[in-house]
């Protein structure tokens, strides 16, 4: 029986991409602080790790490129929805060129792939929500309304609302997919305004899991096959209030991942990679 | 226009009549139901020559030509002969073709004079479709806009001009199809959105587009069957707006695996997975955001907001803001305090947020004044349909300053319920789709252009759009409130509650659910300028009311409302909350957010008695200075803590002025109206005055005084004449014979004072001031009441009868079984209707020449006021009335408030008689229907 919209959380390939040197000095960053590089590797190395052994997905891991410095942060590249996949035109424009190496390998997976080629719009995967149902699109310094238009375009099927983004870079910089209908949402102010503009915007309900850090509050949410609900969420060193509540989740697998680098030039544990669900629409 | 009337009626029916003459050869006379043998096709000789033998035995069977019925319609003289033979009137027949879900026309024929229920009853027994609430009819206007047909209109009053076509639509699409009880229902239902789907109202995904296919095909045509169907079978039909053949490849792909897979099936699954489209359902109307009132959209930089191009999207949950395919902002049907309209513009006024004290009002301009009203009734349709468990009464304002447009049809809660009790066997029926989907129009004859992909234009917005998109909303006390009875659960929830349910729970438990949090008022009106000093009176009142609700908020037992949300879906009652508090500084900011009637009414914090006074007076030329009413109703004093009254006169001719006090011509009526208000106390006054030229003749001058209960017996042999056969207690009217048709002229000058004892805090007083203008008055400035007289002036048509409508003999039964709540027992509308029915009609009855209606309401009383002339047999009649319910929950000593009325009335209006007092009274409301 076909059916769409169904298997939230159901992914079977992983994108991700090596770190360039230059992230340490060149990559873009919302605050100054040192960088150090060995660490982010090895912190992505683990990353790469949980997604490929521990949880058995097949990763394509495109090569670093020194020339783009935020290569690493391949979800901004991309929107992969069902078998559809848009590449993005990134807000920021020394990012423009990581679509390219990302359209080759989602072309190869033989996904749909719908290109943003219109020059007035931004798009940066990290202010794209999808909740299963909707779409909820930040509009930030890097996302703007054509280009929440185009991504509304892409997929046709779904309700695509915009939420405007306050302080943070992304929309996902403060909340994030918990599980089909559950919003993890960080606790500030920005974080629990945005979280009820997309409430009032939705005709679906959703429940929430608001902790403390807002950071935090990004993580990657999966149900697969034989391991059930996977939940990647930040470390008790980074975040220790906001671990004691993931810690509640008992129906999940978690899976604290470090990110305590990356995070230094504002990217998050969604940014590294593009999931992908090869058996998503039949 | 919706209203035709008067000379215009005249000559557009001739029109109307040329056009047919010259459609009628082309429809299909087979089709042609045949008619009853009084009927006969309204056809000019030419068409009736074309017709065929069927019709011809219609025509058999009567004594008239055409010919013949022309004259006597042009003739006032032939008409007056004709007119007491009620029982041999003609009756027209229209043919009509309506284009079914299935792409084919239904043509078949109804009288002319029949509202639009008969048109839908006739196509819904054409497809054996019981769960017909869903559906409706629709008919392009003259700017080729879909429109809903009414059914409780006139059809012709609605199709003005051009040939009758119609098309078949679900109006209401279910958001759980499932949950249809026929599978004829979801066939059709299925019907309905492949013609979304393929007329890209409804977009989907390529890889809906193949599922949706899919489904189609198995329903169509069974199980893949390459040596039945041939290779290209699938080809030959339409899934998509742009189909290619990859869709079709993988359709069929699909399609295979689907053997064994029933019709009915294939439609539950097709409906499962439209269902989840985000454009499901969503009726979407262009328009343009008006400047300030929506401060936080997301605009590019440079741009103002004003004037933004937008989409409003109705649908089952509530108002959908669009702007290029995004959605920028959503109100549930909860939010929504009230929507309204006025000249272009549509208003929709917000329930204040947790943080906000006031409500805020968002503006958007449409195309035109036509498409605003759209807006409004498909708003007040869906809300009524997919909110409320029964429709509301329609507003009783006779004096209609505002729409009195309300959903009538039955809920979805009311057609569930219905539904269950289908017992019939699943009908048999035949699909047979396929053949429309190679026609490159949509169903309701749009060009395929007409869609969502071009109404939800692509613009060049800069970048770095954005915006704080909810500024103006704000979240519901609702939400507070589920975290107050939550906070258990919350509390268990952060100190330790290591289980996922308890998270579940937390977030519940302050996430803001909008959804089914209850709603407010929403109340649809139609706006009108209320008077200065009205709005004056508003503010004070709705000071009052505030107190008052806040005071009583603890009393136990629900107001009429709040039963009905309190067995709305999903709804727990909330008795604490008063749904309904308006600021009073937008009243009077914007005149045109008016309450309509019912609201106060349902604001009511205890409804356990109600009582409802009805007074009449009469007066004629000859009576002329108010012969003392006979007959009240005796056993009337007064011990009103609080008396307030108004006199309204109300300018039809500009509505909008209603300042205007001059009385033009000397046949010009006038007309006062007296308004007593007392706290918990009702009465209705209703103050006649007909109008007499130079010899008048005053056959009739009657007083009448009865009861409520007394009203059916009442009804014809009391009056004057025996054509004056009024079947209700509106009927009694004085007459008086006018040479020439007088001038329609009201005025409005409200006058209110009040006498308030100290013991009482309510003073109420017309808080909702009168709605805008009349139905009439809106859709076609230009066919307004003054038309009818002037038609009158030309016709002189006599009229035997007012016709007061069955309905009024119901209702007043209804009355008289006190049952009713008393919302239920403000149904005097019926009057205004029927009287509006004859007034474009091609009948005997007397011819309304205006008909307004005020209606104002605060916690406790609900007054209308409501002013008919009409003209019968050259007789001028002006009738006032007044009814004033009063509900409370103390005994009342409703004689004396009674007394008290009719004293002010004739005070007020000393030219004047009180023909009659109907005293109602009610000690128990019936409960509404739970929810199941």
């Amino acid at each position: 029986m076909a059916g769409l919209m169904a298997g939230f959380g159901c992914y079977t390939h992983a994108i991700v991409r090596g770190i360039p040197t230059s992230l340490a000095k060149e990559s873009l960053r919302t605050c100054q602080a040192e960088v150090d590089l060995s660490k982010a590797q090895r912190e992505h190395d683990a990353y790469v790790h949980i997604l490929r052994t521990t949880l058995g997905l097949e990763v394509v891991e495109l090569p670093a490129e020194e020339t783009l410095p935020d290569c690493v942060f391949v979800e901004d590249a991309a929107v992969v929805c069902g078998d559809t996949a848009l590449i993005t035109r990134p807000g920021a424009e020394s990012r423009r060129r990581e679509t390219e190496a990302m359209k080759g390998a989602l072309k190869d997976l033989n996904l749909n792939i719908v290109e943003m080629t219109d020059e007035n719009a931004t798009l940066d995967g990290g202010d794209v929500l999808f909740t299963g149902r909707e779409f909820f699109v930040g509009l930030s310094k890097r996302t703007n309304q054509r280009g929440a238009e185009i991504l509304a375009d892409a997929f046709k099927d779904y309700a695509v609302s915009t939420v405007p983004v306050m302080e943070k870079l992304h929309l996902k910089s403060l909340c994030s997919m918990g599980g089909p209908g559950l919003i993890v949402i960080g606790s500030s102010e920005p974080a629990q305004k945005t979280l009820k503009i997309m409430q009032q915007m939705s005709d679906h309900r959703y429940d929430k899991l608001t902790v403390p850090d807002d950071l935090a509050a990004n993580c990657i949410y999966m149900n697969l096959p034989d391991k059930g609900q996977v939940l990647l969420h930040c470390t008790a060193e980074e975040y220790p209030e906001s671990v004691k509540v993931f810690d509640k989740l008992n129906d999940y697998k978690l899976f604290p991942v470090s990110n305590s680098e990356k995070v230094k030039v504002d990217g998050a544990l969604t940014c590294c990679s593009v999931l992908i669900n090869k058996k998503s629409g039949n | 226009m919706t209203t035709e009337s008067g000379a215009d009626s005249e000559a557009k029916q001739q029109q109307q009549q040329q056009e047919e003459s010259v459609a009628a050869p082309k429809e299909n006379p087979k089709a042609a139901e045949p008619a009853s043998p009084q009927n006969q096709l309204e056809q000019l000789p030419a068409a009736v020559g074309h017709s065929t033998p069927a019709r011809k035995e219609q025509i058999l069977c009567h004594q008239d030509t055409p010919e013949e019925d022309q004259e006597s319609r042009q003739s006032s003289t032939s008409r007056l002969s004709r007119s007491p033979l009620k029982g041999m009137k003609k009756v027209k027949i229209m043919q009509c073709k309506v284009t079914l879900l299935d792409g084919s026309d239904y043509t078949l024929t109804v009288e002319k004079r029949v509202k639009g229920q008969v048109l839908f009853d006739k196509v819904c027994d054409h497809l054996n479709l019981l769960e017909k609430d869903y559906f409706g009819i629709t008919y392009r206007d003259v700017e080729q806009q879909k429109n809903w047909l009414d059914p409780t209109k006139d059809l012709k009053k609605q199709i003005r001009t051009g040939p009758w076509n119609f098309a078949f639509n679900v109006k209401f699409y279910p958001p759980d199809p499932s949950q249809l009880t026929e599978d004829i229902t979801r066939y059709y239902l299925c019907l309905q959105l492949r013609d979304d789907v393929v007329s890209g109202r409804l977009p989907c995904s390529f890889a809906t587009h193949t599922v949706l296919g899919s489904y189609t095909v198995q329903s169509e045509l069974g199980d893949y069957d390459p040596e039945e169907l041939g290779s290209d079978y699938i080809s030959e039909l339409r899934f998509a707006p742009n189909q290619t053949k990859e869709l079709e490849e993988k359709v069929m792909e699909l399609h295979k695996t689907y053997k064994g897979m029933t019709p009915a099936e294939a439609e539950m699954h097709f409906l499962e997975n439209a269902k989840k489209l985000s454009m499901y359902g969503v009726d979407l109307h262009h328009a343009k955001l008006v400047g300030r009132l929506y401060q936080g959209l997301a605009r590019a930089p440079g741009e103002d907001s004003e004037g933004v191009e937008i989409m409003l999207g109705v649908c089952a949950s509530g108002l959908l803001i669009y702007r290029d395919r995004l959605r920028i902002n959503r109100f549930a049907w909860p939010k929504i305090l009230k929507i309204s309209y006025k000249r272009n513009n549509f208003y929709i006024k917000i329930r204040p947020g947790e943080f906000e004290q006031f409500e805020s009002t968002i503006g958007f301009k449409l195309p035109n004044h036509r498409a605003a009203k759209r807006l409004w009734k498909v708003c007040v349709e869906h809300h009524t349909f997919f909110r409320l468990v029964s429709p509301e009464a329609p507003p009783k304002k006779f004096l209609t300053l505002g729409s009195k447009f309300r959903y009538s049809g039955r809920t979805q809660a009311q057609t569930r319920r219905a539904s269950s009790q289908i017992i019939r066997p699943a009908p048999f029926f035949e699909r047979s789709a396929s053949k429309r989907y190679n026609m490159s129009q949509s169903l309701d004859g749009a060009p395929i252009t007409e869609n969502h992909e071009t109404l939800m234009r692509d613009s060049d917005s800069a970048a770095n759009a954005r915006g704080d998109i909810i500024t103006t909303v704000t979240t519901e006390k609702k939400a507070e409130e589920e975290k107050a009875e939550r906070e258990d659960a919350r509390a268990d929830t952060t100190a330790d509650a290591g289980t996922p349910t308890a998270v579940r729970q937390e977030a519940k438990t302050d996430s803001e659910q909008t959804d089914f949090a209850f709603d407010g008022d929403i109340t649809a009106t139609e706006d009108t300028e209320p008077p200065a000093e009205m709005v004056k009176h508003q503010t004070n009142i709705s000071e009052l009311k505030r107190s008052f609700l806040e005071t009583d908020a603890s009393v136990p037992g629900l107001t009429e409302w709040e039963r009905r949300l309190s067995s709305s879906p999903a709804r727990s009652p909330r008795s604490d909350e008063p749904p309904m508090i308006e600021p009073l500084e937008e009243e009077q900011q914007d005149e045109e957010d008016e309450k309509p009637a019912g609201d106060e009414t349902k604001a009511e914090p205890k409804v356990t008695e109600a009582a409802e006074y009805l007074l009449k007076c009469t007066a004629d030329s000859s009576l002329a200075d108010g012969a003392p009413p006979q007959g009240i109703s005796p056993s009337a004093t007064m011990d009103d803590d609080v008396f307030a009254a108004e006199e309204k006169t109300p300018d039809s001719h500009d509505q909008l002025s209603e300042k205007s006090v001059d009385r033009l011509s000397p046949g010009s009526v006038r007309e006062e109206v007296s308004q007593a208000i007392t706290d918990k106390r009702g009465m209705l006054i209703i103050l006649k005055e007909a109008e007499v030229e130079a010899e008048g003749k005053d056959d009739v001058g009657k007083l009448l005084l009865s009861k409520m209960e007394a009203l059916v017996e009442e009804a014809s042999p009391v009056k004057g004449s025996p054509k004056k056969a009024m079947a209700s207690w509106v009927s009694e009217v004085a007459r008086a014979e006018e040479s020439e048709v007088f001038r329609v002229l009201t005025e409005e000058m409200p006058k209110t004072f009040e006498q308030s004892k100290p013991d009482v805090a309510q003073i109420t007083l017309s808080e909702a001031a009168p709605l805008a203008v009349s139905t009439l008055g809106w859709i076609s400035p230009s066919v307004t009441p003054e038309k009818a007289s002037a038609d009158v002036e030309q016709k002189k048509l006599l009229a035997t009868e007012m016709e007061a409508a069955p309905e009024d003999h119901t209702r007043a039964d209804a009355v008289c079984a006190k049952e009713m709540p008393v919302v239920h027992t403000e149904t005097k509308t019926i009057t205004y209707e029927s009287a509006e029915n004859d007034m474009n009609g091609d009948t005997d009855h007397g011819v309304l020449l205006s008909a307004q209606t005020i209606t104002s309401e605060t916690t406790s009383t609900t007054t209308t006021t409501h002013i008919t002339k009409t003209v019968k047999g050259g007789i001028s009649e002006t009738r006032i009335e007044k009814r004033i319910v009063i509900t409370g929950d103390s005994e009342i000593d409703h004689d004396e408030a009674l007394a008290q009325a009719i004293k002010e009335a004739k005070e007020q209006h000393p030219d004047m008689s009180v023909t009659k007092v109907v005293v109602h009274k009610e000690t128990e409301i019936t409960p509404e229907e739970g929810e199941d």
